[in-house]
């Protein structure tokens, strides 16, 4: 935009080809179109691809109508988690309050079914009104001898990433009675959330070099799977934004040492396999590692190839929830010759901004929160081709005339590993290639290709 | 995903299960988006904001673009008036809308922030306007956020100036830019001077034009909401969406009022016209007596598949109100009549075209979900569902055909650029019922049954 309409607030939380000193993880602007959401937020898409666990939300019907079935997280078990279930609080529970309430509507779901798992989450209007969630689950599992785990996520308490920590807390109230379990060899998935089935591509690889999974967290995960997750000799992290929390608690209070991974891109996922070769395996995984991802590599290479004439030359533009996506897309991009001229994340944090930095040309733009209108100059500015993006964005792109990839909660195809290559590959060139785009602005006498 | 739901319907009081409903503020700021160069602000944490544009752009498929005041712990201790002030400042500074339509959440009513004082003590840019309007979660629905969004432009903006401008105010109901537009073809047609308010269409439905509008051309502008006050008569279609402005119109400018069902289906069509015939004391053109005709002899043609077949309706009060009236009207049998949205009114309307129509056995439920629909056709099977896009686990558990139609639809396109209401949105319906019913007869039938023409 022109320089003067960014507002002096944001001008902080943006950067030009450089992405150290970035200001991040802070609450938007007050009156900014803001394209992020709460710590509520953050908590529920981290727990929520937990299968058999009833997830009860605790407020008035919003919280859960906008959250019910939307991530697309696959589940090889159990599908209670694709149901919404929350207490609804009407004017009565907030003038009088909804403890009552919340604990009748756990007794409820006791009385029908046999859960394993409750998730309560507390929304902003739960501490507001003075309901002791924590003490009604404490009281509820020890009626009924199961679990009831509150998740505390106002969502005025903080940014959407304090939500993911809200979401670890949980996991770790969980998980922790199992602390004492004997070890097992394996290693536990931390932050991937099986959209698409992508937590099954990695499971697939790492046990085909003879790696065991003992727990994946939090795609296609099960109660009796994640208490397993203390017995671990190592955690893989790849959604640091989420899960680096939990990684450090578990290595803090069970021992459990954790590397970052990344699966999204060949070359972040032929590292990670590799990575984890080394770090969980002997001798023996780590010759089968090196065989399956030249394998696969080549395999892929045959691959590019053909596509990288429609590609090539293409710019680029990245706007995701965590940094971590962000930075294994700027690589991908990289490798199909499209170079990435706009980044911004939600919830990335200082870190992961310098490393953005290191990755791009010096006047890509960097930006922290960003909201249409700032999307919007930049994109055109820098003369993007396509954006990179979740649901808000992509009607933004499609008005902008620029092409559209889904690496959100509505993605296609699954985008992770060498697969994931592949479908994000052939997603980027059906979005640009589609002949649409010869139909946009004015009326033309002649505009099929067909017709020349 | 549904094979927990038991047979047996108990009473549940404290749990609610796959809801047919959402909160009064996404609602609101839809309404607020039928506005002209508005920008509908959300005032309360910035994960409401997100999720309701994210939900509107589900459905419509387009940008749905609000402003958020972002609260913090400190605001909900101390009360959000500051960030208000900074946001619509900011807001006229970045965005530079016309207007800008605030709505309140669960957490900024909870705390009893005092949206009149914020507002008159916020300093205004000339010739700007900021209004406001409550729209508590916790009470009705997105539905009530909608009429109480319409209300808040009403009481900020409509004046009687005493000069009647001749026009009808039109209130369409929560319906799509598709049945935004057949209303206005309609009343072009009866040629009534109108204003519809709140106009999505245009908005909603912006064409592609390879540019980016932050504020597209449709809507309805300040000086018509304006004017309203000035109106010869409200035509408020939607018993139970578009009383309450209606109401508050008249009570602000004297504009007296008439109620009518949503114009889905032939007799409520029937209504709507005949009202403007009356208002406009103009003949009812042929154009629409031949599309009446039309639709008519379409549905005698195909009678024989209609007749005595059992459906499932379900969404937002007027809406399946007006979807009953016309299932009856092509000799179904409504057999449940379901809303998420609270009040007894919805159950007696309902019941009462039941009992117009004799239809015995079927059951209307307000304030109810899917979980309890999804019980009920396990106890009694239905031929055919018509709703929203939450339907469509149960209609798969239960193989049951299914229409999407309502709010919201959020796994089909273009549907919002299609009309329900009038005889075109009639006849729309009656294909896709058609088509559904006949479909399934197809899959079903063996080789030797499979006709070629039916």
């Amino acid at each position: 935009m022109p320089n003067s309409q960014i507002l002096d607030e944001r001008r902080r939380s943006i950067g030009f080809g450089d992405g150290s000193g970035i200001l991040c993880d802070t609450n938007s602007v007050s009156g900014a179109v803001s394209q992020r959401a709460c710590v509520y937020c953050g908590a529920r898409v981290v727990l929520n691809p937990i299968t058999d666990a009833f997830h009860i939300v605790h407020g008035p019907i919003g919280c859960a109508s906008y959250t019910w079935d939307i991530r697309g997280s696959l589940s090889s078990g159990s599908e209670l988690y694709r149901n919404s279930f929350s207490t609804d609080l009407r004017e009565e529970d907030i003038i009088f309050g909804g403890a009552k309430k919340l604990a009748a509507a756990i007794d409820e779901i006791v009385g029908k079914y046999a859960p394993k798992l409750i998730f309560v989450y507390a929304t902003c209007i739960a501490g507001v009104i003075g309901d002791d969630v924590d003490a009604v689950c404490r009281e509820a599992e020890s009626r009924h001898k199961t679990r009831v785990i509150p998740v505390r996520s106002p969502g005025f308490s903080g940014s959407k990433s304090f939500g993911y920590r809200m979401a670890c807390d949980a996991i770790m109230r969980l998980i922790s009675p199992h602390a004492g379990a004997a070890k097992t060899r394996g290693v536990n998935i931390l932050g991937d959330f099986n959209l698409a089935g992508e937590m099954w591509i990695i499971e697939n690889y790492l046990r085909a070099v003879g790696i065991n999974v003992v727990s994946t967290v939090t795609g296609d995960a099960s109660y009796e799977a994640l208490i397993k997750m203390p017995s671990a000799e190592l955690n893989l992290v790849q959604c640091a934004g989420s899960m680096n929390y939990l990684a450090r608690r578990m290595e803090e209070e069970f021992g459990i040492p954790s590397i970052k991974v990344s699966f999204f891109g060949a070359a972040d996922t032929t590292n990670s396999i590799l990575r984890a070769a080394e770090v969980a395996g002997g001798a023996e995984t780590m010759r089968r590692a090196k065989i399956f991802t030249e394998q696969n590599e080549a395999e892929l290479r045959s691959f590019s190839e053909r596509y990288r004439p429609h590609l090539e030359g293409k710019k680029a533009a990245i706007y995701v929830g965590g940094g971590f996506k962000a930075i294994s897309l700027i690589r991908q991009f990289s490798a199909m010759g499209i170079e990435t001229v706009v980044v911004g994340t939600q919830t990335g944090q200082p870190e992961d901004y310098e490393t953005i930095g290191t990755l791009v040309s010096g006047d890509a733009v960097i930006l922290d929160d960003a909201n249409p209108s700032e999307l919007e100059t930049f994109m055109r500015e820098k003369g993007a081709d396509i954006l990179v993006g979740g649901v808000k964005e992509r009607p933004l792109a499609y008005k902008l005339g620029m092409a559209f990839c889904d690496h959100n909660h509505e993605r296609r195809h699954a985008l992770a590993g060498y697969e994931g290559v592949r479908n994000f590959t052939r997603e980027i060139h059906l979005s640009m290639n589609s002949p649409v785009w010869d139909f946009l602005g004015e009326m033309k006498a002649e505009t099929s290709p067909a017709f020349h | 995903m549904l094979d927990l739901t038991p047979k047996g319907l108990s009473e549940r009081g404290a749990l609610r299960v796959n809801p047919c409903k959402t909160c009064q503020p996404v609602g609101a700021m839809y309404a607020a988006l039928g506005v002209h160069r508005c920008m509908p602000h959300s005032h309360g944490s910035q994960g409401c904001g997100s999720y309701h544009r994210t939900f509107l752009s589900r459905h419509f498929k387009e940008p749905a673009v609000a402003s958020t005041s972002s609260f913090t712990e400190g605001a909900s201790v101390f009360g959000g008036g500051s960030n208000l002030k900074t946001g619509v400042k900011n807001v006229f500074d970045i965005y530079d809308p016309d207007i800008i339509a605030v709505h309140t959440t669960c957490l900024s009513e909870t705390i009893g922030d005092d949206l009149n004082a914020y507002i008159q003590d916020m300093e205004i840019p000339e010739g700007k306007r900021v209004v406001h309007t409550n729209t508590p979660s916790y009470v009705g629905s997105h539905v009530n956020g909608f009429f109480n969004m319409m209300c808040g432009f009403i009481k900020y903006l409509s004046e009687k100036t005493g000069v009647p401008n001749g026009r009808a105010a039109v209130f369409p109901g929560f319906v799509n830019p598709g049945d935004m537009r057949e209303l206005k073809r309609m009343l072009r047609a009866m040629g009534i001077p109108f204003t519809l308010f709140p106009d999505t269409s245009g908005v909603m439905d912006a064409p592609m034009t390879g540019s980016y509008a932050m504020y597209p051309r449709g809507g309805t502008t300040i000086p018509e909401i304006a004017a309203l006050g000035d109106c010869l008569r409200t035509i408020a279609l939607g018993v139970l969406t578009s009383e309450e402005p209606a109401n508050t119109l008249e009570r602000k400018c004297g504009v007296p009022y008439e109620l009518l069902p949503l114009p889905v289906g032939i007799e409520n069509t029937d209504r709507f016209l005949m009202t403007l015939s009356r208002l406009g004391k103009n003949e009812i053109p042929y154009e629409l007596e031949e599309a009446r005709g039309q639709l008519v002899d379409v549905i005698l043609d195909a009678h024989f598949y209609l007749y005595g077949k059992k459906i499932a309706i379900f969404g937002d009060p007027d809406t399946a109100l007006g979807l009953t009236s016309f299932a009856l009207e092509l000799g179904m049998v409504p057999k449940y009549v379901l809303t998420g949205t609270p009040g007894d009114a919805f159950t007696r309307l309902a019941e009462d075209l039941f009992s117009r129509y004799g239809a015995a056995g079927c059951v209307a439920r307000a304030s109810a979900d899917l979980f309890e629909l999804h019980q009920r056709i396990k106890n009694e099977r239905v031929d055919i569902m018509l709703g929203s896009s939450y339907g469509k686990q149960i209609a798969k558990a239960e193989d049951i055909p299914f229409i999407r139609a309502g709010f919201p639809v959020l796994d089909r396109y273009a549907h919002s650029y299609f009309p329900i209401v009038g005889y075109a949105g009639a006849m729309r319906l009656l294909e896709k019922i058609l088509s559904a019913l006949m479909d399934r007869i197809d899959r079903d039938a063996a080789d030797e049954d499979l006709e070629a023409v039916m």
